[in-house]
């Protein structure tokens, strides 16, 4: 039998998709090179607190991969790809079984099996959990056994590492990455045979939002300007459940309303529970762009927030304290701790945040983008929750994704046209190129905080591109990030040094992140309807006539600035029918 | 308008592993429900020392900013902790900030724990699986010592306990506590106790368990409240059973 052959896989991304390819390349003999702002374990995959969606079918309610299927794309009105859904709901089961293997300490029954819970969006129990830290303890189990192949040689970790830009051959095919060590600041280039970015989400595009500083969307916005398609970046996710911070919003998650958690304002002087009157069927649990949407309405149209502000109590004073403590501890305690008050006791303070990206680089099934070599995964990519996404199914599409690309990354090694080997020169000459830009960024002495426009950027986006869009307001802030664009150009930098310089970095960040801001506004102004995370007060309706369509956003590398087109995909399997959540789902 | 008010930090910095440590202060204006990481954030927008000086920003290592990457632990007033949960409101002022020297300083704030990433490679801290393929059906567990892992699985590697206790440092090889009670988690499992031995043998060796003095800093700073010296205890005791099986197979 031939040998087979080893291969070098870049793999820029330590969270639950990154760590979930390099397993399956490392299984497949090859070496996983993983490149990250931080220590794997650190990875913005454990904020995650509520579960992952698979169907056990373990409580008796006849449960069906179906109706998973179903569920998934009901949710995501229609916008993802079905074939690709149908394939990460059929998967979904085994890869439980694989995390329980593993030994993530799910929390169980008393006969000893994985207990479920309820979720936004589906009628049936269906979501794993690991107390109220299911992404941590999901991310750890991946985290551990890549530090066996680590010990065993087959994986080199890059922690503290910057990825800058991804590195093409001759005929465009994308064979290696720039990287910057965030202490030394040293500057590299590395060959591979692909690279996999698995960078997770652009949450601080908008500043203020639920996820890790790091979650800055860095990575994409570089190599969309190099030429890599983005889709569906107007869809947005806004949680309806987060307590509002002037450093970041901390997330309550979904769990609290399926364990019982009930939402509602005074009106009249007596309590209000809103979303159970108005959405009998599915109540505190519908979506959560249609809770956002709601709770937006009550405070900001009808004036009804806690205390005349945008506020609206989260319930679960009702609830034994026992049964919360076991089923929902670590984040009880964090709202003790940032807020002082006793959530067992007392209703919590909350309102909607920025959350999950349901878009981002465009991949096919297989999770190759449109350029050559280059592929994503996880939260970084566009593929599995349509216009919007449902609790707990993206803990299990970026586990999903990864077992998809890991497999896939090998075969394209194996047998695709890949072209030439990187040269000397050409390693040479991209890394110079990044060595020249962050020379300029320390040489900056203009008048503007790099951190001050970061939090002016984040207060448009927050105001013009979340729970309601208008297109007069979108054109306004679009020529806002423009000009915010313009001003990066007249930063000043205190740090002018060439040690552990994170100012530098964040300079060069937010350059990425204005330009995915671009993104985003244009997508939403040029979506002329309502549709999931996306609704336009002039079109409040869906419109499958001209949207059943995924945008597709290329950079213009003459302007400078995002053109926006729109492209079919297979629905094909379930008819799109009207989304309606006062009533039980209908098929 | 009610006159602002500013909140002082004096925070010990140092530009690089091998240079000398200095203190600056900075005045931060103050709002309710601040903690120390927004603090640093506003000093990044603004780093000018309360004698007017612009220097270089502080830097410090965070990610999530709600106490679970476990990325910003230091020295606050004395006590290693999180500096993400840690309330301007419920520390005294002046708030005096200065790196976990118990490990080697990158700059400033900025620490580096590499080496408790490599002694979870030491005690060979993971479920030795087959594959991540379909193997089998995972074994069913009993609730209650699932309830323990889970505990301890809640283990951040932030390094406070490492940070607390007398016997870790630059002067000894001690491992510390975290890793010690991830020996315990994986020994749990139902799977994972296969290993039990060469866990065991792993923390019977210089800079192992013996090295423990059992003063018990290390529980009370842990964030995530792992009981590490009842875990401690156990282990102590699973060790010693494996010392006297290695006597009578010998
Ligand atoms: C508060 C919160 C709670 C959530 N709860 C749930 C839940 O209950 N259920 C659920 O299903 N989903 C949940 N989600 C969503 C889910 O956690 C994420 O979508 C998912 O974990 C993303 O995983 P990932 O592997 O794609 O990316 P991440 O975990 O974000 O990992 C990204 C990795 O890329 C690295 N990286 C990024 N950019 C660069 C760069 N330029 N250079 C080098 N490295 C880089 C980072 O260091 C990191 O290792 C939640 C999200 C949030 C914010
Ligand atoms: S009990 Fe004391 S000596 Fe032992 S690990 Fe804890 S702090 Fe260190
Ligand atoms: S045991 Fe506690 S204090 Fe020690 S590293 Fe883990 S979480 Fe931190
Ligand atoms: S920033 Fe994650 S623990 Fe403080």
């Amino acid at each position: 039998m031939a040998k087979v052959k080893k291969h070098r896989i870049l793999i820029v991304g330590g969270g639950i998709s990154g760590l979930m390819a390099a397993l399956k390349v490392c299984e497949a003999g090859s070496e996983a090179w993983i490149f990250s702002y931080c220590p794997f374990k650190r990875s913005h995959s454990l904020c995650a607190q509520g579960g992952m969606n698979a169907c056990m079918d373990t409580k008796g309610e006849h449960d069906s991969i179906y109706e998973h299927f179903d569920d998934t794309v009901y949710g995501g009105d229609f916008l993802a790809d079905q074939v690709a859904v149908k394939g990460m709901c059929e998967a979904a089961p085994g890869i439980v079984q694989m995390f329980d293997r593993m030994g993530v300490p799910f929390t169980r029954t008393p006969e000893g099996v994985l207990d479920l819970r309820n979720f936004g969006g589906q009628k049936n129990k269906r979501t794993v959990f690991a107390g109220s830290t299911t992404g941590q303890q999901l991310l750890y189990a991946l985290d551990e056994q890549v530090r066996k192949w680590e010990a065993k040689g087959m994986v080199k970790t890059f922690v503290f590492w910057e990825f800058i830009k991804m590195i093409q051959n001759s005929q465009g095919v994308c064979r290696g990455l720039v990287a910057q060590n965030m202490n030394s600041m040293e500057i590299k280039a590395f060959a591979g045979d692909a690279v996999i970015l698995a960078t997770g989400g652009p949450g601080q595009v908008f500043g203020l939002c639920t996820a890790s500083t790091i979650c800055n969307g860095s990575a994409i916005s570089a190599v969309y300007q190099q030429g890599a398609r983005i889709a569906n970046p107007e869809f947005i996710q806004i949680h309806p459940t987060a307590i509002p911070g002037t450093d970041k919003n901390r997330l309550m998650s979904e769990a609290c309303r399926g364990e019982g958690g009930r939402i509602w304002v005074y009106k009249d002087g007596k309590p209000w529970y809103f979303l159970e009157e108005k959405y009998p069927a599915y109540g505190n649990l519908v979506p959560r762009d249609i809770a956002s949407r709601e709770i937006y309405d009550v405070c900001v149209n009808q004036h009804l927030g806690i205390d005349g502000k945008n506020q609206v109590y989260l319930d679960l004073s009702h609830i034994p304290a026992d049964y919360l403590e076991r089923k929902l501890g670590g984040i009880l305690e964090m709202y003790s701790e940032f807020m002082g008050q006793d959530p067992r006791k007392v209703p919590m303070l909350i309102y909607p945040s920025v959350h999950y990206s349901m878009g981002g680089l465009w991949v096919d099934r297989l999770h190759h983008t449109n350029i050559p070599g280059l592929m994503a995964s996880g939260e970084c990519d566009y593929q599995y929750h349509g216009a919007n996404r449902l609790g707990a199914n993206s803990l299990l599409s970026a586990a999903y994704s990864g077992t998809v690309v890991g497999p896939e990354v090998i075969r394209w090694a194996n047998t695709g046209d890949r072209g030439p080997e990187l040269t000397e020169a050409e390693l040479e000459a991209a890394r110079q190129e990044c060595v020249n830009e962050f020379e300029g960024i320390l040489q900056m002495n203009g008048n503007e905080n790099a951190h001050e426009l970061h939090q002016e950027m984040g207060r448009l986006m927050n105001k013009y591109v979340t729970i309601e869009r208008v297109n007069k307001d979108l054109d306004y802030c679009y020529g806002e990030v423009k000009k915010i664009l313009a001003r990066w150009n007249n930063i000043g930098v205190t740090d002018h040094g060439h040690w552990a310089n994170q100012e530098a970095m964040f300079v060069r960040q937010l350059r990425n992140m204005i330009h995915y801001a671009l993104v985003v506004t244009k997508a939403a102004r040029m979506r002329d309807e309502s549709r999931g995370a996306h609704f336009k007060r002039e079109f409040p309706k869906r419109d499958d006539e001209h949207f059943l369509k995924i945008t597709i956003v290329d950079f213009d590398p003459a302007t400078q600035e995002p053109k926006v087109s729109y492209a079919d995909f297979d629905h094909s399997l379930i008819k799109p029918r009207p989304r309606d959540y006062t009533a039980a789902k209908k098929e | 308008m009610a006159e602002q008010k500013f909140v002082t930090f004096v925070i010990e910095r140092q530009d690089g592993p091998n240079e000398k440590p200095y203190t600056q202060e900075f005045d931060v204006p103050y709002r309710p429900s601040l903690n120390v990481v927004a603090a640093l954030m506003e000093i990044q927008k603004n780093p000018v020392t309360r004698d007017g000086k612009r220097v270089a920003p502080v830097v410090w290592e965070c990610n999530c900013l709600e106490k679970v990457c476990g990325a910003c632990m230091m020295v606050i007033n004395g006590k290693a902790c999180q500096a993400c949960c840690a309330l301007i409101d419920n520390l005294k002022w002046p708030i005096h900030l200065a790196p976990a020297r118990t490990f080697p300083v990158i700059r400033d704030l900025l620490i580096d724990r590499t080496v408790m990433f490599e002694n979870l490679k030491k005690i060979q801290g993971w479920i030795n699986v087959d594959g991540s393929w379909k193997v089998h059906e995972a074994p069913r567990q009993n609730p209650y010592t699932a309830q323990t892992c889970y505990e301890i699985s809640h283990c951040m590697t932030c390094g406070c306990c490492l940070e607390a206790c007398p016997n870790v440092g630059p002067q000894s090889d001690f491992m510390g506590p975290a890793p010690l009670a991830q020996v315990l988690l994986f020994n749990l499992n139902p799977l994972g106790k296969y290993d039990k031995p060469k866990r065991l043998e792993a923390i019977m060796q210089k800079g192992g368990i013996t090295s423990c003095g059992n003063s018990q800093n290390c529980e009370a700073v842990c964030p995530k409240n792992i009981k590490l010296t009842r875990y401690i205890a156990q282990l102590n005791r699973d060790v010693n059973i494996q010392a006297l099986k290695n006597i009578f197979n010998h």
